[in-house]
């Protein structure tokens, strides 16, 4: 039997690597956490950062993917939470979702001292506090773009971006027939997202709001959306197509307008902050020639400027076996220390006022300073007083402007057809 | 009594299979039913209410239900109908006598091999408005006036949508039919050319009746796939631009809206629907096989 003692060693080291491997010779526990899809930039930083934070504090951090568009991740999400699953500890969560996830969500207040969450935007922390429970911590925020090529503004003679949408209109007209002229044929004005889907609904609240046509669901309940500055915004959101916007866009969300516009195909684009740093990366033929202003407002005088209240917030699951050290993930990962990086890495902005003056981030994003009243400013989608039922009144909505956009219905018709639809599903 | 002791061993052999049908298909089938005549939301926050079949009279009357069913019909219509006849006309090419016969057969798979949701998203980069392949070529060789944003028209995205799955699984028509042609013997075309019959002839007395079996499967096959559409559809448009079709919609109110109960009807009523086609399949093309 002289195989024997052989076979012991091997098989002994096999269970110590099993053991190892497994968890059992470690001290801390394993926290799971899904953010971006683990294939973009952000979810490789993101993995960084929680890693960074599974070194510090001797835990083990594993990363769960998710679907690119938002509302295969909620779906996704939908499951894990139908199942009451403990697979994931730490979800990035939508603005728009705390009235959906709230019965998911541990209360951070246990978590969290009032000080440490006045240090974020109050409207964010209060929009994520669904019947006195806080859902999720904000991680960072978005706020609609407009986007502008500084080389073409001084070509065209604009000595500023326009900051009426007549002014677009017009600036957007001049320089596309002048590229155009200049051999370029695929050249257009103003690229933005159209497709039928939940960016449809920001984008066309820009349009409303700044027509001063209201926020489609106003906080009190009431269902605004069917008002002559509305269907003003949409007849001219219209008028675009084929004209200064590619006929195409009505297919469009923000990555395949972000592809026309970074290949240098148009002038000006409606788009969210992270925008900018892939613009500006080593190979992006518009490095260094990028601009970034709040979004025109109507001509008239009760035109103003509207950004859609967009970003993301980190939740504990209810069926967390760990939620107290998930929660430490979650301070760690929407601190200081790391919404700079955030910032300087990824131009996503940060939810502490404090950072729009760290020299560190305005290096590299100078236009933040100049922006925070826009990003404090910004409106927000109807999620708050629609609740649980705020996909539905959305989908209502950004179908309606999608056959606005698509010429079978005019605006008119639309927008009543978006107000009963709303009405019933708020009954 | 040997006889009862086989049917009862026969019995015991098929049980597991039996066993294993019921709770794969047979519960998910009862539970689904079940909800459909429930108010309901999918992660059960509140608990279910019994609606009977209030979700079905909603279902009639809403114009959401009724533009995906009507989509749902136009697709497997227009899908299914050119799919067999160009499957058909491949079929015949593949099996006629010809130098790199095999490379053929083997090289029109591709399609077919190609993941959908890959295949879908490929075409939708090769339709796109601006640098998509169909519109530079198109305008290049002068067949396009100028470049046309196919899936952003509701005039074209159905369209659209037709031709890419037309593209996929015809390869799959071609080689289903391929196998019926194989099945037929030499000596009735042998016969049939002997007493002078022409090609048209030889293929509508002879090809055509023997084919019938295979072609009711394989339209049973496709038939059932069309209607039940939704990876093409949620890739190339996400539904929109009059293309949604009744498993998008299904998704849609399942999923994003979380209605368990109102989703679980739409799903009911597409497994009606099917089944609708498959007796009527069976009935029309069935009974002329049995009279065979």
């Amino acid at each position: 039997m002289r195989w024997w003692p052989r076979t012991m060693v091997l098989s002994l080291l096999v269970l110590l690597w099993f053991l190892q491997s497994s968890g059992f010779a470690q001290g801390g526990v394993t926290i799971r956490i899904v953010t971006d899809p683990v294939s973009s930039p952000a979810g490789a930083w993101a993995k960084g950062r929680a890693e960074a934070w599974a070194r510090k504090t001797g835990n083990r951090i594993e990363v769960v993917d998710r679907p690119q568009s938002t509302t295969d991740t909620l779906a996704l999400f939908q499951q894990y939470w139908a199942a009451r699953s403990p697979d994931v500890d730490v979800y990035m969560i939508d603005v728009i979702w705390p009235g959906i996830v709230a019965p998911h969500a541990v209360d951070l207040k246990q978590y969290f001292t009032p000080q440490e969450l006045a240090e974020h935007f109050a409207r964010i922390v209060q929009n994520n506090t669904v019947g006195g429970k806080l859902v999720g911590v904000p991680f960072f925020t978005d706020a609609g773009l407009l986007y502008y090529r500084t080389d073409l503004l001084r070509k065209y003679g604009a000595a500023k971006p326009p900051a009426t949408w007549r002014e677009l209109e017009q600036l957007a007209q001049r320089i596309q027939e002048g590229e155009r002229r200049a051999g370029r044929p695929d050249f257009w004005g103003f690229v933005w997202q159209g497709q039928r889907y939940e960016g449809l609904t920001c984008d066309a609240l820009e349009w409303i709001y700044s027509h001063g046509g209201g926020q489609i669901v106003e906080p009190n309940g009431e269902v605004s959306v069917n008002n002559p500055n509305a269907q003003r915004a949409l007849e001219r959101a219209r008028s675009w197509i084929g004209r200064i916007t590619p006929p195409g866009v009505t297919t469009y969300q923000e990555e395949e307008s972000r592809n026309v516009w970074q290949s240098g195909n148009a002038a000006f684009m409606r788009n969210w902050p992270y925008a900018y740093a892939l613009g500006q990366s080593a190979g992006s033929p518009i490095r260094g020639r990028i601009g970034v202003a709040v979004l025109p407002r109507d001509e008239r005088p009760q035109g103003r400027h509207a950004a859609t209240l967009g970003g993301w917030q980190l939740m504990v699951s209810a069926y967390s076996r760990n939620p107290k050290v998930a929660s430490d993930l979650v301070r760690f990962m929407t601190s200081v220390e790391t919404q700079r990086s955030n910032a300087v890495e990824l131009s996503r902005l940060p939810t502490r006022p404090a950072l729009y003056r760290d020299p560190a981030v305005l290096a590299k994003n100078p236009w933040f300073q100049e922006l925070l009243p826009v990003f404090t400013n910004a409106v927000g989608r109807p999620s708050a007083v629609t609740g649980a039922k705020y996909n539905q009144v959305s989908e209502a909505f950004f179908t309606g402007v999608h056959e606005v956009l698509t010429g079978q219905k005019s605006a008119q018709v639309a927008l009543r057809q978006i107000e009963s639809r709303i009405r019933r599903i708020l009954r | 009594m040997l006889v009862r002791h086989q049917t009862r061993l026969a019995w015991l052999l098929v049980l597991p299979t039996l066993a294993a049908v019921v709770l794969v298909a047979g519960y998910p089938l009862f539970q689904v039913i079940r909800f459909s005549l429930y108010s309901a939301d999918i992660a059960r926050v509140r608990p279910p209410k019994w609606v009977g079949l209030g979700h079905y009279a909603e279902l009639l009357r809403d114009p959401d239900f009724r533009e995906a069913l009507w989509n749902t019909v136009r697709f497997t219509a227009g899908s299914v109908f050119i799919e067999t006849v160009l499957g058909l006309v491949v079929a015949l090419v593949i099996h006629s006598q010809f130098a790199g016969r095999g490379v053929v057969r083997a090289a029109i798979l591709v399609p077919w091999a190609i993941p959908t949701v890959v295949s879908a998203q490929m075409w939708k980069w090769m339709l796109h408005d601006i640098y998509g392949f169909v519109n530079v070529v198109g305008v290049q060789f002068g067949l396009l006036s100028r470049k046309v944003a196919w899936l952003a028209r509701p005039e074209t995205a159905m369209g659209a949508l037709i031709a890419v799955d037309v593209w996929k699984t015809t390869p799959f028509m071609a080689l289903l039919l391929l196998a019926g042609l194989q099945l037929i013997p030499d000596e009735l075309y042998e016969a049939a050319r002997v007493d002078g019959a022409p090609a048209w002839q030889q293929f509508l007395r002879i090809t055509l009746p023997l084919l019938t079996p295979t072609l009711t499967v394989a339209l049973v096959f496709r038939t059932l796939d069309a209607l039940r559409v939704f990876d093409i559809v949620l890739v190339m448009t996400g539904g929109g631009n009059r293309t949604e079709t009744l498993a998008v919609l299904n998704r849609r109110i399942l999923i994003d809206f979380q209605d368990l109960g109102y989703g679980s009807a739409i799903s009911v009523v597409i497994l009606i629907l099917i089944l609708l086609f498959v007796g009527l399949y069976l009935h029309t093309v069935g009974r002329t096989l049995r009279e065979d």
